[in-house]
């Protein structure tokens, strides 16, 4: 029995090994930038970088786009579903889980032959327009997360009880879906948006294949010209997907809190 | 009599359009962005440049490159899946069975779930930092053990180098699915199999990996699929010097190297095939496992 432990620690100690060197490599590497000694050179000039800050805003105004994009897609229809058209549900949970299935290469192989200069919605033709492409892109990769979270936050609220006392009062169908049902879900929304916000800021496919300066994008072409900064992005690009699914488990957590409250 | 089914129906009536307008804008947005793109490159995989039906895109497949390429992705696929499943199933077992402490069972679940998602450019970057020619790792084990990994004929810019770095974010994800499967193996099995004189080893064999079975296929079929499809971890790790699949399709939609538009759809359609029939397996294992695992 207790050789029996020993083993599953050596398995658990090998685990960790090969999942923290990585890691560890990397802060090491990006603090090599300076002969001799350890610095942070390597960030400073990564964060000083005019075309690190374009490319990060530009992904980081995508992905709020894209969650906000996102949230008026999904909410009122996980709400009418629930509310009025549950035969639908299949369908619709079939579709949401499509981009997982679809690789994103094929769906933005798609987008540039579709919505081409040539065609009856051309997309492409201009830049706002493909940047609108991009957004409609990233809520389509973002979909599955984004609509299982809004949907897990419908089924803490009844939702049924309070749409008809928002209509009793008077309340129309932009009052109950804006001023009632996004702000009850909001809590279990977070979840999907930080997933969006992961998924959004390094993304590379989409961006690079509809040639918009995004974060991906510019980490590749660091990656090919230069030496210590990749690592330094590296690090960066770790803490945001730490902190971003740091913030789901505490909206989770969050959330739950209130379900046991009401 | 008939004055309330008179009712109903005109408030069906009345109401069908109003419910068309509350599931629409979803429709309509995964209609534009999802279905029809995908549609489009299934037709052209299909179609002559005068839209007429054509197999000539789906014979043109066995061209060599292509071939060669799909076989490359293939192999790396289920490579990466299999010592996905394997490795993933150990930790696992590990933080569930392994009478390790409770903490690290949480820590490797929030770790996995963070891991499963660094995946991309970053990741490369850091196995670029760690095992490249100047990594942590390769300048620690020459220093300190005399031991250059690279003399040996390791590359990280190679298939082996790309099978490393995709287990970074398998095995997690492995980790993520088997550990509610393991939680559900229920004590009395054990304790029946134990008190019918069956040894740790028959448990395994007769009971556990029985149940077990769907779900370690189904999460093989997931993850095979997940290596498939991915493109920006292996295009920044080794350029365009290891041709998979994805990287053939993305270098044709970048310069139209295939010369043919609707090879390249060909290609496309090809891929959807084969992530498809994973996802299916994966979905229709998932329901038969989840039949014992309540």
């Amino acid at each position: 029995m207790r050789l029996a432990r020993l083993w599953w620690w050596i398995v658990f100690v090998l685990g960790a090994l090969y999942f923290f060197l990585p890691l560890i490599g990397t802060f090491e590497f990006s603090l090599r930038a300076r002969r001799g000694v350890y610095s942070f050179d390597a960030y400073e000039r990564v964060l000083a970088d005019p075309q690190f800050q374009a490319t990060f805003a530009y992904s980081a105004v995508m992905a709020l786009l894209t969650i906000v994009l996102g949230i008026i897609v999904v909410t009122p229809t996980a709400f009418w579903v629930r509310l009025r058209l549950p035969g639908l549900r299949p369908y619709i949970e079939f579709i949401t889980l499509l981009p997982l299935v679809i690789p994103p290469i094929v769906i933005v192989f798609g987008y540039i032959r579709l919505y081409n200069t040539s065609s009856i919605l051309p997309l492409t033709g201009s830049a706002f327009g493909t940047n609108v492409l991009l957004m409609c892109g990233y809520a389509i990769l973002a979909l599955p997360y984004m609509y299982r979270s809004v949907d897990t936050g419908l089924r803490t609220i009844d939702v049924r009880t309070l749409t008809e006392a928002a209509q009793s009062l008077g309340a129309g169908w932009f009052t109950i879906i804006g001023k009632l049902i996004i702000p009850n879900v909001l809590g279990s929304v977070v979840s999907g948006a930080f997933m969006t916000f992961a998924i959004v800021i390094g993304e590379y496919v989409f961006a690079a294949l509809l040639n918009r300066p995004a974060f991906g994008p510019y980490m590749v072409w660091t990656g090919g010209n230069k030496a210590y900064e990749p690592a330094a992005l590296a690090v960066i690009a770790f803490v945001i997907t730490w902190a971003c699914m740091g913030l789901i488990q505490l909206g989770t957590r969050l959330s739950r809190h209130a379900r046991v409250r009401s | 009599m008939s004055q309330p089914s008179l009712q109903a129906r005109t408030g069906l009536l009345a109401r069908l359009p109003l419910d068309w307008i509350g599931v629409g804008p979803f429709f309509l947005f995964a209609i534009l962005f999802l279905i029809l793109p995908t549609l489009y490159i299934v037709v052209g995989a299909f179609t002559t440049k005068d839209g007429a039906f054509t197999l000539d895109h789906i014979y043109g497949l066995a061209a060599s490159n292509i071939l060669a390429a799909t076989w490359i992705s293939v192999k790396l696929s289920v490579l990466t899946a299999l010592l996905g499943c394997v490795i993933g199933l150990l930790l696992a077992i590990a933080i569930t069975l392994g009478k390790l402490p409770g903490f690290l069972r949480e820590s490797t679940l929030t770790f996995s779930g963070v891991a499963s998602n660094f995946a991309g450019v970053p990741l490369s970057f850091a196995f670029i930092a760690t095992l490249g020619r100047l990594g942590l790792v390769t300048v620690l084990l020459r220093d300190w053990f005399g031991f250059n990994i690279y003399s040996t004929g390791f590359n990280l810019i190679s298939f082996t180098g790309l099978t490393l770095t995709y287990l970074y974010f398998q095995i997690p994800l492995m980790i993520l699915i088997v550990t509610p499967a393991l939680d559900g193996l229920k004590r009395e099995w054990r304790e029946a199999a134990e008190s019918l004189g069956a040894s740790a080893g028959q448990y395994w064999r007769m009971v556990a990996l029985p149940i077990l079975w769907p779900t370690l296929l189904g999460t093989f079929a997931l993850l095979f699929a997940n290596a498939f499809g991915a493109v920006a971890t292996a295009m920044s790790l080794t350029g365009s010097q290891l041709s998979i699949l994805p990287i053939v399709l993305f270098a044709q939609i970048r310069g139209d190297v295939l010369q043919d538009p609707h090879l390249g759809f060909a290609v496309a359609f090809g891929m959807i095939v084969i992530t498809g029939v994973a996802n299916v397996i994966y979905i229709a294992l998932r329901t038969r496992s989840e039949r014992w695992l309540k």
